[in-house]
This record gives structure tokens, C-alpha cells and sequence, in this order.
């Protein structure tokens, strides 16, 4: 059985169905991402499992204690939310220590507890100021370790970065993620932000309006998305419209481009339309051995991003985007030049909800 | 613009004249017990009366209970209000609200009514049931400002995650409210202590109708049998209230400095 197993999770307020029927299985020490748009039931979540909100229906169980109807202060789980949340009246010392203090460990091991964490965070020396005192990066650091220090099952992170400087946001989340791998910490994370949750994750659950849509390792994920929803989400992708000539052998159509897919497209018939998908960085400019497969476009729009330079190319009407490596020596092309596009049959995805 | 700022400050001294005038000539008044000469002879002869300190340190202790029992009343009320029940905060303020509304001689006929001798919980029938009562009526009257300071006071936290914050650190209610919300909002308890602190030590009606020997119906026994004395008590009344403002301003001043928002 897994360390933190939720089954059948449902939450409705009022009439709203806000989780609908979530299960997941995490093992001891894995660090999951729930990942999805605003709204989609991401924090709903993480509350039940901390606690904070009821369940509608379902279970909870941690180390194979049924917890979903104990108290939030009774199921040991660590807390970090978008907003810090340190106690302002408390030194960095007393927020850090304070779960401590609530379970009347003994003084000096309390001090050296507090002073391990705030090594730990690289805060060391700092235990004296007050939250007010810090910048956001460091109150969220002190957060992670008030959270840690009363040696929790599970961490539960809530959107934890949003509210940092984008610099601080990578550097902090390459941070949590080292520390949660020195501590072996059961975690799970959410965040609306792709590259958050492909970065740091074992594995990222993808939701959409109170559903895990699919769960998987980011690589999964990424490469082989089970719907529409997911693949659009995660990463840039472009969609294309394509005319069925033969559903069987996967023979289908884009502008005056003949496609082989090489793969049945069940329920298709000929004639329909259906709808393919491509990541922009399966896609190259000018022909390239082993893509084969080559659409005429014209060139709508240059990016230049510094290392890399992406563009979109118009393909009968629909927009590709594509990424090339910025080599001083050869400047892209014009905007409205001619350009051919090459790719793999492989890489195109076929979406079917 | 010229003429208009010559007219405000012609308002302001008006209202200056209309507010320190009435407050001088008491002073003046006050220091004319003895003939021909200035003199602090009414204060020395108030000072040393002893009813004076029996009634002043009897209101002193009553204001200290009001202040506790406001408190530990107000303190934890706001905070629910805060937490859980959000859209009855209108409805709880009107209600902290009506003290000022009704006056406080229908709040103590009210209380003699219903607590006499012959009724359910006699409390007007003993000395200490009357201070219990007295003390219970004197929290009502403070209730409007000391809500108020409380409320304010937990607008500045955000108080719904700093409470899952510490209950995911296993802290429970009393915890919580002693170790989180009450040191967060002890400075605006604070400035609603000295508010309740004036009311107690002036307060006439409710301490009056109840027979107990308090500071203010001290102050209407005197202002009807002596000359000068009731000026130099007036004055004495009225430096209370003003040392108590003036803790509040320096109170919050205080406070500024040592939490800054982030
Ligand atoms: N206490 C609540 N009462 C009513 N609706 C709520 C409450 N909390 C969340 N919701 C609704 O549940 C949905 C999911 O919210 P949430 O879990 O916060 O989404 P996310 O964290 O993914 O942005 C939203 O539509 C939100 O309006
Ligand atoms: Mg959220």
C-alpha cells in the first residue's frame, strides 16, 4: 500500500462540484505536483489533506492511518501557503520552533532543532530578527522550515513561489526540491506554472476543473499526453486540422501535405476532420534527416529570446511555432519569406477529446 | 485659497475657544479656594478626604476587572466573527453598537428588574452579586470601543491562514488564541483599555442605581455640597481621561515602530 493514499476524494460546496472523484497513490519520500489552471480544485485538494476543509466523500490515509476525519493539529502534516503565513508577533526562532514548543519538546532540543533548520534553509544567524524583517524569499524559507522542524509526515505546499521575484522563484524551487531530497519528505506541491511542476516533480498530476485528467512522470507527461486538455496545458503546443483519407492505415492530410501516420485512427471516417498536435521543438526549419515529413508555410512571426529564437509559421492558416538555436553566423529568416517546415510522423500526436 | 485657509483657522480657534474656555475657567476656579491668592488648598482638601480613595481606588479596581473581562469577552468573539462567521461581522458590530443606542439608565432599570431579590439570580441581593452585575454592565458600556479596537486590530492579520498555519503545527484554540491572536492585537486591547478605563472612572448612572460606592456618584456628592472642591475633582476627572488618550496615541505610535508590514 502506498504511504499517502487518496481514494475516491470528492468536494462539493453547495451545489458545486469542486473535486470529483480523486484518487492518488504516493510513496513515502515522492515529491508530487498538482498542476492545473486557477480554480481547478488544486488547493481544494491539499486542504483535505491537510484538514482545513471536510470531505464530501472519500478517504484519506497516511501510513496506513485512516486521518480524513482528524483534526488539522492531530495529522502531523506541514504546512506552506502562498503567504508565508509566519506569525509576525514571533522571532524567526520562536516561528520555527513554535510547533515544538505546542508539543512541549524540551528547550534545548528545541534550540538545537531550530538552529539545525535554519541551517538547513541557509538562514543561519538570522533567528533573531522578526518576519518583517526579511524579504519574501527568506519569510518562505522560514516557513519551509517551521513546517519541517516538528518532522512531519507528509509537507504540503501551496503555490509556495507565486508570490516571489522570477529569479527567486527558480532558485527557490531548485532549493525545496534539494532539501526534500536530503529529508526524504513525503510532498506534495501545487502550482498553476508547467515548468514549476516538470522541474521539480516525481510525478505531476495534471487537473482540470476538479478531475485529475492524468498522472504520470513529467517526461510522460510532456511527450505522451492523454488528452487534449493536458497536452495543451503542459507546454507549447501547436494543433493542426487534418483531413482523414484512410482511417486504417492513418493516411491523412494537411494543406497539400499527405501525411502517413502509420497508426489506426479509430472511429475516424474518411473525409472528417480530426485534430494532431505537435510540440515546437519537434519541429525544425528546412529539411532535416530522419523528419521527413515537409509543410509549406510562411513565416508570421520572430521571437529572438536570446539563446534560442522561436517563430511562428503560418500553415494553411494555422500557426506553427517552433524554437531554433540562436548560431551567430546565420540570422533567421524574414517575416513573410517562404520557408519549409520538417518533422517526424512519429511526433505528431493524434488528440481526441 | 488665502481667504478660505483665514477662514479655517478662524473655525479652528472658535472651536479651540468653544472647547478650552469652559475647561480653563474650571481651572481657574479650582485654584481660588483660599482668598486673594492661587492655591492648590481645594485639590489638598479632595486628595485627602478618604471617601476620595475609597470611591477612586474602588472605580480603579472595577475598571481593571472591566478591562480583563471585556477582554477575554471581546478578544475571542472578534476572532471567531473573523474566522467562521464572516457575514454576521455587520450584524455583531450593530449589536456591540447598542450600548450607545440605548441609554444606560434602561440597561441598569433593566438589570434591577430582572436580577432583584425575588427573581431567578438575586444578584442585587448581596454586595459581591451587585459588583458582579456592576462590572457585567460596565463591560456593556465599554463593549462599542473595545470591539471596535479588537476588530481593527485583527484587520492587520490574516487571520484565517495564520490560524492554519499553527493548527498544522498541532495548536488548538486556546493555543492559538493565546500564543498567536491575543499577542497580535494586545496594542489595539491595549487603546481599547484605556478607553474603557475613562468610562469606568466616570461613570455615574449604573454605579449610582445600583448603590455601590464608585467615583463618579463620589464626584456628584461633592459637586453638590461644596464650592471649590467639585472644580479641582472635575479637573482631576478630566487629566485622567487625557493621560488615557494620550497613552492610546502613544500606544499605536509604539506599535508602528516595532511592526512595520512587510
Ligand atoms: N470555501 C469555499 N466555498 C465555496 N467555493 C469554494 C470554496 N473554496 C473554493 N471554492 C471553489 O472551488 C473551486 C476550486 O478552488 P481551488 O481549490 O481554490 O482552486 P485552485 O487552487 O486550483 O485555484 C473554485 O471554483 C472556487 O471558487
Ligand atoms: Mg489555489
Amino acid at each position: 500500500m502506498a504511504f499517502l493514499d487518496i481514494e475516491h476524494l470528492e468536494k462539493s460546496f453547495g451545489t458545486n462540484r469542486v473535486v470529483k472523484d480523486f484518487n492518488l497513490e504516493i510513496e513515502q519520500g515522492e515529491f508530487i505536483s498538482l498542476l492545473g489552471p486557477s480554480g481547478c480544485g488544486k488547493t481544494t485538494v491539499l486542504r483535505m489533506v491537510a484538514g482545513f476543509e471536510s470531505t464530501s466523500s472519500g478517504a484519506i490515509r497516511i501510513d496506513g492511518q485512516d486521518v480524513t476525519n482528524l483534526r488539522p493539529n492531530q495529522r502531523n502534516i506541514g504546512m506552506v501557503f502562498q503567504a508565508y503565513a509566519l506569525f509576525p508577533n514571533l522571532t524567526v526562532a520562536e516561528n520555527v520552533g513554535f510547533g515544538m514548543r505546542v508539543g512541549k519538546k524540551p528547550k534545548a532540543q528545541i534550540k538545537s532543532r531550530v538552529e539545525e533548520m535554519l541551517q538547513l534553509i541557509g538562514l543561519p544567524g538570522l533567528g533573531g530578527r522578526y518576519p518583517f524583517q526579511l524579504s519574501g524569499g527568506q519569510q518562505q524559507r522560514v516557513a519551509l522550515a517551521r513546517a519541517l522542524a516538528v518532522q512531519p509526515r507528509v509537507l504540503l505546499l501551496d503555490e509556495p513561489l507565486s508570490a516571489l521575484d522570477a529569479k527567486i522563484r527558480v532558485s527557490l524551487r531548485e532549493e525545496i526540491r534539494e532539501i526534500q531530497r536530503e529529508l526524504g519528505i513525503t510532498t506534495i506541491f501545487v502550482t498553476h506554472d508547467q515548468e514549476e511542476a516538470l522541474s521539480m516533480s516525481d510525478r505531476v498530476v495534471v487537473m482540470n476543473g476538479g478531475v485529475a485528467e492524468q498522472t504520470g512522470e513529467p517526461f510522460e507527461i510532456y511527450n505522451h499526453p492523454k488528452s487534449r486538455f493536458v497536452a495543451q496545458f503542459v507546454g507549447t503546443l501547436n494543433t493542426l486540422d487534418a483531413t482523414v483519407i484512410d482511417a486504417k492505415t492513418g493516411q491523412v492530410r494537411v494543406g497539400e501535405t499527405q501525411i502517413g501516420l502509420n497508426r489506426e485512427l479509430p472511429g475516424a471516417l474518411a473525409g472528417s476532420t480530426i485534430n494532431l498536435a505537435l510540440r515546437p521543438e519537434v519541429v525544425s526549419l528546412g529539411r532535416k534527416p530522419g523528419r521527413d515529413t515537409i509543410l509549406k508555410g510562411r513565416l508570421a512571426e520572430v521571437h529572438f529570446l536570446g539563446s534560442t529564437i522561436r517563430m511562428r509559421v503560418d500553415v494553411d492558416g494555422a500557426l506553427i511555432s517552433l524554437d531554433t538555436f540562436n548560431t551567430p553566423d546565420t540570422p533567421p529568416p524574414r517575416i513573410g519569406d517562404a520557408v519549409e517546415l520538417s518533422l517526424a510522423e512519429r511526433d505528431l500526436l493524434v488528440l481526441t477529446d | 485659497m488665502r481667504t478660505q485657509r483665514i477662514w479655517s483657522i478662524i473655525a479652528l480657534l472658535f472651536g479651540l475657544l468653544y472647547f478650552a474656555l469652559p475647561l480653563i475657567g474650571t481651572l481657574e476656579f479650582s485654584l481660588r479656594a483660599r482668598r486673594g491668592v492661587y492655591s492648590l488648598d481645594a485639590y489638598r482638601s479632595v486628595l485627602s478626604d478618604p471617601q476620595f480613595r475609597e470611591t477612586f481606588g474602588y472605580s480603579i479596581v472595577m475598571a481593571i476587572f472591566t478591562i480583563l473581562v471585556g477582554a477575554l469577552i471581546v478578544v475571542p468573539t472578534a476572532y471567531w466573527v473573523r474566522l467562521k462567521l464572516p457575514r454576521l461581522r455587520p450584524v455583531v458590530e450593530f449589536v456591540t453598537l447598542l450600548p450607545l443606542v440605548i441609554p444606560p439608565i434602561v440597561i441598569v432599570f433593566g438589570y434591577i428588574r430582572l436580577y432583584n431579590t425575588s427573581s431567578f439570580l438575586p444578584l442585587t441581593g448581596s454586595i459581591m452579586g451587585t459588583n458582579v452585575l456592576l462590572l457585567l454592565g460596565y463591560t456593556t458600556l465599554a463593549l462599542p470601543y473595545m470591539y471596535r479596537a479588537v476588530d481593527t486590530g485583527l484587520r492587520t492579520l490574516d487571520v484565517a491562514t495564520l490560524t492554519e498555519a499553527a493548527q498544522s503545527l498541532g495548536a488548538g484554540w486556546t493555543t492559538i488564541l493565546a500564543r498567536l491572536i491575543l499577542p497580535n492585537v494586545l496594542i489595539a486591547v491595549l487603546s481599547g483599555a484605556f478607553i474603557t478605563f475613562a468610562i469606568v472612572i466616570g461613570e455615574f448612572v449604573l454605579a449610582s442605581l445600583l448603590n455601590r460606592p464608585a467615583f463618579g456618584p463620589y464626584m456628584q456628592l461633592v459637586g453638590a455640597n461644596k464650592a471649590y472642591e467639585p472644580a479641582a475633582l472635575a479637573v482631576i476627572a478630566f487629566s485622567i481621561t487625557w493621560i488615557c488618550m494620550g497613552l492610546i496615541q502613544l500606544v499605536t505610535r509604539f506599535s508602528k515602530h516595532t511592526k512595520a508590514k512587510r
